[in-house]
Formats: C-alpha cells, sequence, structure tokens
C-alpha cells in the first residue's frame, strides 16, 4: 500500500515547489547556524537570498565524508545539543567515526520514511517482522525498528549473530517478514533448507540492503524461501535506511523527495547529468533538523528517471548501484576502506606495505581476506613466530575494521605491482 | 660449530616447491638434507645446502623469501637411546628445541639438525657431554660423495 498519498504521489510541480520552498528555509537555518556552511556560502559570495528554489540549488557548495571528519564530532550541527535527542555513528578511517544526529523531529522523519518502505513492500500491523541488523551505532537496526513500530507491526528486535536464536523464532513465532542485509538472508536460507525446515516457516517478505546486491540475487532469494524481497538504501549521514527503496514493479528505488533532494553528477567534473544517465548520487537533506546537509556526495554510482511508476508514486526513482567513485566496500554491511587496512599495517610496523584485499562471498557471507607479503625483516623460519605474526595483523586489522579478518602470508612480490596505483582489492563477488 | 640452514617461506602452490629445486639445481647446489613443515597456507623448506650463502642469493634473485638461520649438526652413535640422551641432557639444561631432522645417517653415526631455543648455551652443554658435532663445511658436503 501507499503510506502517504498525498507525499508519495505529488504532481512534478508540486514536488518542486514544495522542494523549493523547503530548500529556501533548510539554507537560511543552516546559514545562521553552521559556521562550516556560512563560510563556505561566504566564499562563494552567496548569501541565503541568492537561493531562490530548486534551480539554485547548484550554487550551493558539496559536502563530503571528509568535511564530517573534520568536524567531528558535532561541529556540522545546526541544533543546541538539547534539541538533539539521538547520535549515531559509523567507523572512520583514521579512528574518528562520522557522526550523526537527530532530534525528535528528525527522528520521527526518519520512522515516517521506513514506515513508507515497509508499506511499499505489503508490510502490515498484522506482520511480525525481524529486524536483524545490528542495533547499536549503526543505523540499520533501530531504523528499521521504528519505522516498523510506527506501522504497527509486531517488532522481534533479533540484531545480528545468533542464526540459530532467529531460525528458532522465525518458526515459533510464525514471523512473517525480515529486515537484514541480502547476504545474511540467502545464508538464513541455506541453513533453513540445511536443517530441512524450509517449509515451517510462514516468511513472506524481506527487506534488503546495507550492502549492494543485484536483481539475480533478489530472485534467488526469492525463490529459496517462497518470498518477495524488496531493496532499501540509506546512508547514516542523510538519514540512515529509508531514504529510498523500491515497490512491486522493482524498476528503480523511490526517493522520499519531499525530505532529499537526489541529484546526479559527474564525480570528475560535478556537473549534473542527464535523467538517465549514471554517475555520483548527491543529496541535499530539506527537513532535517540535527545534520541537515547540502549537497553531500554519497559516491554511489546510479541513475535516475523522474517518470512516474506503475505503482501510481511520481516520486524520483534511481537505479541499482552501479558501484561507488571511490574505493569503499561494503563487507557484511560494513564500510571499509583499503587506506584502512594500510594505516594499520603501517601503525603496526611489523610487516611489508604489499597487501592485497579480497573480499570473496562464501556460502552467502562476506569474507575478507587480507594478503599480506613475507617481507625478509619479518621473515622467521619458525612456524610458530608467522602463526603469531598472522595473529597479530589479524586481531589489529579487526579492531580497525570492525570485521573478522583472515590473514595469509604470501611470497614476496606475489602481489601485483602495476603502473602506478597498486591494485589492492580483489573483488570476487560477482554482483552482476 | 654453527650451521646455516637454507630457509625458504613457500606458499601452498602447486609447483613451488619444484620452482625452488629448479633454482638449486640450475647454479649446481646440492641439497645434504631438508624437511618441509607444512601449514594450511604456506610451508617452510629448510635445507643444508653445499653453498647455503650462494643458495640464499640467487633464491632471492628468483623472488623468493629465503633466509640464513644458525643451527647446530650434532652426532650420535646408531644405538637404541642415543636420541633420547641428547634430548635430555639438552632438556635437563632447559634448553628447547625449535625443530629438528636428520641429517645423515651414513656411517657409524647419525648426524641431527637442531635449531634449539639458546643455541651458544646448546653448544657448551653438547661439548661438556663429548658429543660431536659437525662443522659447517662437514655438514654442507655430508652427503655429497662427488663434491668438487
Amino acid at each position: 500500500m501507499i503510506w502517504n498519498e498525498t507525499k508519495e504521489c505529488m504532481s512534478r510541480d508540486e514536488i518542486l515547489n514544495m522542494q523549493s520552498a523547503r530548500l529556501r528555509k533548510t539554507v537560511r537555518r543552516v546559514y545562521h547556524n553552521v559556521e562550516f556552511y556560512r563560510k563556505k556560502m561566504q566564499q562563494l559570495d552567496l548569501e541565503p537570498g541568492d537561493i531562490k528554489g530548486i534551480e539554485d540549488l547548484n550554487k550551493l557548495p558539496f559536502t563530503t565524508k571528509q568535511d564530517l571528519r573534520d568536524n567531528y564530532p558535532f561541529g556540522l550541527f545546526a541544533v543546541p545539543q538539547s534539541e538533539v535527542v539521538r547520535v549515531h555513528a559509523s567507523s572512520g578511517t583514521t579512528g574518528k567515526a562520522t557522526v550523526v544526529g537527530y532530534t525528535r523531529r528528525d527522528i520521527e522523519i526518519w520512522q515516517e520514511c521506513v514506515t513508507r518502505v515497509l508499506a511499499m513492500a505489503g508490510i502490515g500491523a498484522n506482520d511480525k517482522i525481524q529486524v536483524a541488523y545490528g542495533y547499536g551505532l549503526f543505523t540499520g537496526g533501530l531504523g528499521l525498528h521504528y519505522g516498523a513500530e510506527n506501522l504497527g507491526a509486531t517488532v522481534i528486535p533479533m540484531s545480528t549473530g545468533n542464526t540459530k536464536r532467529l531460525i528458532a523464532m522465525m518458526e515459533d513465532f510464525g514471523v512473517t517478514a525480515i529486515a537484514c542485509t541480502p547476504s545474511y538472508l540467502l545464508h538464513i536460507a541455506e541453513t533453513l533448507e540445511d536443517e530441512g525446515k524450509l517449509d515451517k516457516i510462514n516468511l513472506k517478505v524481506a527487506i534488503c540492503g546495507a550492502e549492494p546486491w543485484t536483481e539475480n540475487m533478489r530472485k534467488e532469494i526469492e525463490n529459496k524461501l517462497n518470498i518477495k524481497a524488496y531493496d532499501i538504501y540509506g546512508l547514516s549521514e542523510i538519514l540512515g535506511p529509508g531514504v529510498a527503496a523500491d515497490c512491486d514493479a522493482h524498476s528503480g528505488l523511490h526517493v522520499y523527495e519531499d525530505h532529499f533532494i537526489p541529484e546526479i553528477i559527474n564525480p570528475d567534473t560535478l556537473e549534473p547529468c542527464k535523467e538517465g544517465e549514471v554517475g555520483e548520487l548527491v543529496f541535499t537533506t530539506l527537513t532535517k533538523e540535527a545534520l541537515p546537509l547540502f549537497r553531500y556526495r554519497t559516491k554511489d554510482l546510479t541513475s535516475i528517471t523522474y517518470e512516474p511508476c506503475e505503482c501510481g508514486r511520481t516520486i524520483a526513482r534511481i537505479s541499482r548501484f552501479k558501484g561507488r567513485s571511490d574505493d569503499m566496500l561494503i563487507i557484511r554491511g560494513v564500510n571499509v576502506f583499503p587506506s584502512q587496512v594500510e594505516a594499520a599495517l603501517l601503525e603496526m610496523g611489523e610487516t611489508s606495505p604489499h597487501y592485497v584485499l579480497i573480499v570473496d562471498r562464501i556460502n552467502n557471507l562476506d569474507v575478507l581476506e587480507i594478503q599480506v607479503e613475507v617481507e625478509e625483516r619479518f621473515f622467521s623460519d619458525e612456524i610458530r613466530n608467522l602463526e603469531n605474526l598472522t595473529k597479530k595483523i589479524a586481531h589489529t586489522l579487526q579492531t580497525a575494521l570492525g570485521l573478522a579478518v583472515k590473514v595469509t602470508l604470501v611470497e614476496p612480490k606475489t602481489i601485483a605491482r602495476s603502473e602506478g596505483k597498486s591494485k589492492r582489492v580483489i573483488d570476487k563477488r560477482i554482483l552482476i | 660449530m654453527l650451521i646455516k640452514q637454507l630457509s625458504v617461506f613457500i606458499e601452498n602452490k602447486q609447483g613451488r616447491l619444484e620452482d625452488v629445486t629448479q633454482v638449486l639445481k640450475d647454479h649446481n647446489i646440492n641439497i645434504a638434507s631438508f624437511s618441509l613443515a607444512d601449514t594450511s597456507a604456506y610451508g617452510m623448506l629448510r635445507m643444508i645446502v653445499s653453498d647455503p650463502e650462494e643458495g640464499k642469493r640467487i633464491l632471492k634473485e628468483e623472488g623468493f623469501s629465503a633466509r640464513l638461520t644458525d643451527v647446530i649438526a650434532v652426532k650420535i652413535p646408531q644405538m637404541p637411546g642415543t636420541l633420547h640422551e641428547v634430548l635430555k641432557v639438552l632438556s635437563d639444561s632447559e634448553i628447547s628445541i625449535e625443530y629438528m631432522y636428520t641429517l645423515a645417517t651414513a656411517g657409524r653415526d647419525t648426524s641431527i639438525i637442531m635449531k634449539a631455543s639458546d643455541l651458544d648455551k646448546a653448544l657448551m652443554v653438547l661439548k661438556k657431554h663429548k658429543y660431536g658435532l659437525c662443522t659447517a663445511k662437514e655438514a654442507y658436503e655430508i652427503n655429497n660423495l662427488n663434491c668438487k
């Protein structure tokens, strides 16, 4: 069903008028409350009055993840701390996390967006939903949780990590919906298959996100479990899960344009792309109070269409993601930059700087392997010493990345050196 | 009385061990003895060769992780209980063995390669107990009847 028909089915003119009005208001508020943006606008000789509507959007400066780090932790917040009711954070490349904040109204809008997503997937008050994203600083767990409660569904806050218990409850409670990463859902499906329980469950629908997946994976999930699976997108900087999601037509993810303005730009020239052309997705928030952002560069590559969808919604749709314009990897929902690995290895000082990350999907779970060359300086002919080195590297990286890592020592010069930029990442996951 | 052992790190890949022996063969280096320790991901080939310095140089040239490690070669009579005796002597002196393998079994004595936790102390203890030790030259050529 369409949860908020007024907002999801406006005419293009209505959408643009609403966005223009909200943009003007946001720009004024940000200019007066966030020093970072005020300075940036002053450098560009921009005053709040210069932004008269959405047609002036491209006059505003871009925002990057680095800007959030530089203003760690609360430097970009536009409200006094007394109005912030929650923060979330994601792991950072150099130890500093990216911190985002929410006012009570932000939380309400967030849950409204997630509720729209769940309703779009046919979930309602009669459903029992297991939220199997991590609860905590990661936005996945609590984001889905609040949205599902707002919808009136019965929420089972599973979090992650105990598949056996999840399956037992799925069976015992007659769970009808689940929210988790697509790779985890495939893992659950295989476990159910192994235990001969596929016909004992009552699952009807899944909301999957937090990592890239393909149409083929969606079909595999649907066929294996005999359910419907939907794609949910989001990023903590803009909101968390619920920025966009797909409907029964599965022809792109609907962006909630009453709260966010999506743009597609060429990541090299920063010029806007034409409708349908692939480029980097950029968001401007329209209603966020605690952390409003102008033209935030997501680094996710996609295209956009403003054609109304067959489901009746008129809001813009972004296509399935085509990759990233930077080298960030998403492994089991965790964002990993190769530079984090390099920094951690160099800090240890006990290995060569020659390493390669190999990401693979084994039994539908993402596995990160790091191959490190054995350099003469650190080479011992005692296996025990080599094993200790392996363990130490694994531990250091696990602490730095927040992700279990398999470390393999390899012979020197086995890691390919290419001209200029060395190949640091081999992603074997097939997502086409 | 320290002997240079040539140690090579080898990934578990088909043909990799053969690559090492090929390099040594091409440079006319004789392998007197060897041991191969294996883990799930890699192996450690430890060898006593006719010319360890040259062996290391050429292996490194061919891109291997090779290094020289000091070990000792102790001679024990070929009789029941002699290995036990020498190990007891070392153990009583609180010396532990990291690894060991046979160097040669020809003749009346067996020579054993040992990597001990404290090599100097091990040498001292073995000498005190009148154990024969191979010199480096002796060890490198012990099994090479045609050595130049």
